[in-house]
């Protein structure tokens, strides 16, 4: 709504003298609008009940308090929630980094009877949604006795198509004159994989990285069905039972969800700061399909 | 085909897809190589192919054959025992008023959902794109951020803001003497509140595929445009929107695959109320599947979902062929 105005109000020429503070203004309105409910969290965190409850809101904290964090981990074992996330999404990572690029390898560098169809299921697999496997997977799992462990949280996104297509992708612009040359000089394709074509695919690997590590610490219907036992829940699951839990104590309880709430984005927040260029890299990467 | 040129794939590389080969020297060299290569290209796919055998393609059948069985809670254990019922969890979810209010609220998500995400993932895109060049890095970071944040965390500090009592929103209407509705109390608000949510939510993705567009249309089309006389809205409607329309249709997809498939939110914020007025196909079928273990049946409303996932899907994906041939 407000940017409409602003591609309708904007004038023929480039260097309009009106129209730069005019897209500014709407551009900044726009971000505090987007950042509202960031700020809101943040600022109630170190909030007191009473100014949890004000009325008009109360944006910054008359009082500010820690009160909320130290009741929060009272209550809940978050760094053990927190543990059980970074693990799950180190172990995540790892092997998704290992098999897609070994995978896209294969399909951009190696001429092997059934590639293309290989590459197919691929393909086919990344318009496939993740909510169509979960029920005969926690029959799976449970069989396998993996409810509740590791292996039955990081095992159903240990290789994900996402990764094998955006390693394929980086892959097909190594050129292939220079993997001839070190088959030449009698190079395996293990080593050339490795000491090769990994070194040069860094930027992919980076953006993978990125990718795959917040798409499991922000996962949640997977963990959610996975785990029973509270010693095993990640952030995502253990902050929505806490939420949920009707035994929340009303007043205290909202600031110790804000603290939570704190928690668990801050470090997501941290990471894509500092990394934002590869994030937008691996969004228009994945368009190009 | 290009649809988005991003910084860090040469176009190059995209066009030598496998299959694309076929001219008589490429087919030579490939048969030699072809030989060669056999053996280790199964070996390098083979721990994908794997983890992706048993993790995803046998579940995928899995379900298909669970939503022709009466697979219950007992089955858990002894999945063989389930008795084959063949269409019946078909035919009885097409009478389950639950589930018709699910799939039409699901609906309702896409339909309101998916164009004010790609509206307003275009418009920013076009804002930052053309008229912000000072701290554009701030502006991109500002309104990519809720992407990437765990949407349950987001979700809860939604459900604080659009609280009645002592919300944000309630606040500040009652300082201009206004009433708030209950947002997610209300069998009207509720659903619109999700869909605010999920559009603030999303609308960065679509504003960064729209940039990567944005940026390789060529400058002097722009330029050309301008000196013959056009003005912003028929730069927008003649040059920018017809040539995004490939970028346009991938957002369109990718959006309204994930909103077909919305769970977290009505999970978190209203658990699917009030009177079922927030209930979507995937929250149905979670409760289905693992509150209540009506497994098969739950099974067959992920297939529903899935076929209407993939039927929309292919009538974009059609779309996106004819407009760009």
């Amino acid at each position: 709504m407000t940017a409409d105005t602003a591609t309708k109000a904007r004038p023929r020429r480039r260097t309009g003298g009106v129209r730069t503070p005019l897209l500014y203004t709407i551009a900044s309105v726009a971000l505090l609008v987007m950042a509202a409910p960031f700020l809101w969290m943040a600022l109630s965190a170190f909030k007191t009940k009473q100014d949890l409850t004000a009325s008009p809101p109360v944006w910054i904290p008359s009082r500010w308090t820690l009160d909320n964090f130290t009741a929060l981990l009272d209550q809940l074992d978050m760094p053990q929630y927190f543990l059980n996330s970074l693990i799950v999404a180190v172990l995540v990572t790892v092997s998704n980094l290992l098999f897609c690029s070994m995978l896209g390898y294969a399909l951009a560098k190696l001429d092997f009877t059934g590639r293309s169809k290989v590459f197919a299921v691929v393909l086919a697999a990344l318009m496939v949604p993740g909510n169509l496997m979960i029920l005969p997977l926690y029959v799976l799992m449970n069989g396998l006795g993996l409810i509740d462990t590791y292996a039955g949280l990081v095992l159903p996104f240990a290789a994900g198509a996402f990764g094998v297509f955006l390693m394929r992708q980086f892959m097909l612009s190594v050129p292939d004159e220079l993997l001839e040359a070190a088959r030449l000089d009698g190079a395996g394709e293990w080593y050339i994989f490795w000491r090769i074509v990994i070194p040069l695919v860094k930027p992919a690997l980076a953006t993978l990285t990125i990718f795959t590590f917040l798409g499991s610490w922000n996962n949640f219907i997977w963990p959610l069905i996975a785990t029973n036992d509270p010693d095993k829940y990640t952030l995502p699951v253990a902050l929505a039972t806490f939420a949920n839990d009707p035994n929340r104590t009303v007043g205290g309880g909202n600031g110790m969800l804000m603290a939570g709430s704190l928690l668990v984005v801050l470090p997501v927040l941290a990471v894509f700061i500092v990394l934002q260029r590869h994030f937008t890299q691996g969004i228009a990467t994945a368009g190009l399909k | 085909m290009s649809l988005t040129t991003g910084p860090a794939v040469p176009q190059a590389a995209v066009d030598k897809s496998p299959d694309s080969g076929g001219k008589s020297g490429r087919t030579r060299r490939g048969r030699r190589s072809l030989s060669k290569h056999n053996l280790t290209g199964w070996l390098f796919s083979t721990p994908f192919l794997v983890l992706f055998g048993v993790f995803m393609l046998f579940p995928i059948v899995a379900t298909l054959l669970m939503s022709f069985t009466d697979f219950g809670a007992r089955n858990v254990t002894r999945p063989l025992e389930a008795e084959f019922v063949g269409l019946d969890n078909y035919t009885q979810l097409f009478q389950d008023d639950k589930f018709l209010k699910a799939l039409f609220n699901t609906a309702y998500f896409v339909v309101v959902g998916v164009p004010a995400t790609i509206v307003l993932g275009l418009l920013a895109a076009i804002l930052l794109n053309n008229g912000i060049d000072r701290a554009r890095t701030l502006f991109r970071v500002g309104f990519y951020a809720p992407v990437v944040t765990t949407i349950v965390a987001v979700a809860v500090v939604w459900r604080f803001v659009l609280d009645p009592s002592d919300g944000l929103i309630a606040s500040l209407a009652s300082e201009v003497g206004l009433t708030a509705p209950d947002f997610l109390g209300s069998e009207t608000w509720a659903m619109p509140s999700l869909i605010t949510m999920a559009v603030w939510r999303n609308l960065g993705t679509v504003m960064v595929l729209c940039i990567a567009g944005l940026q390789a249309i060529p400058a002097d089309v722009r330029e050309a445009a301008r000196l013959d006389g056009a003005g912003a809205w028929q730069e927008l409607r003649g040059i920018t929107v017809p040539l995004l329309r490939p970028t346009l249709l991938y957002a369109t997809v990718i959006t309204t695959i994930g909103y077909l498939n919305v769970f977290e939110e009505p999970f978190v914020m209203t658990q699917g109320g009030p009177s079922d007025s927030t209930l979507t196909v995937s929250l149905d079928m979670y409760r289905e599947g693992f509150n209540f273990f009506h497994m098969g049946y739950a099974s067959a409303m992920a297939y529903v979902l899935f076929v209407v996932i993939m039927g929309i899907t292919v009538l974009q994906l059609r779309l996106l062929k004819d407009n760009t041939r």
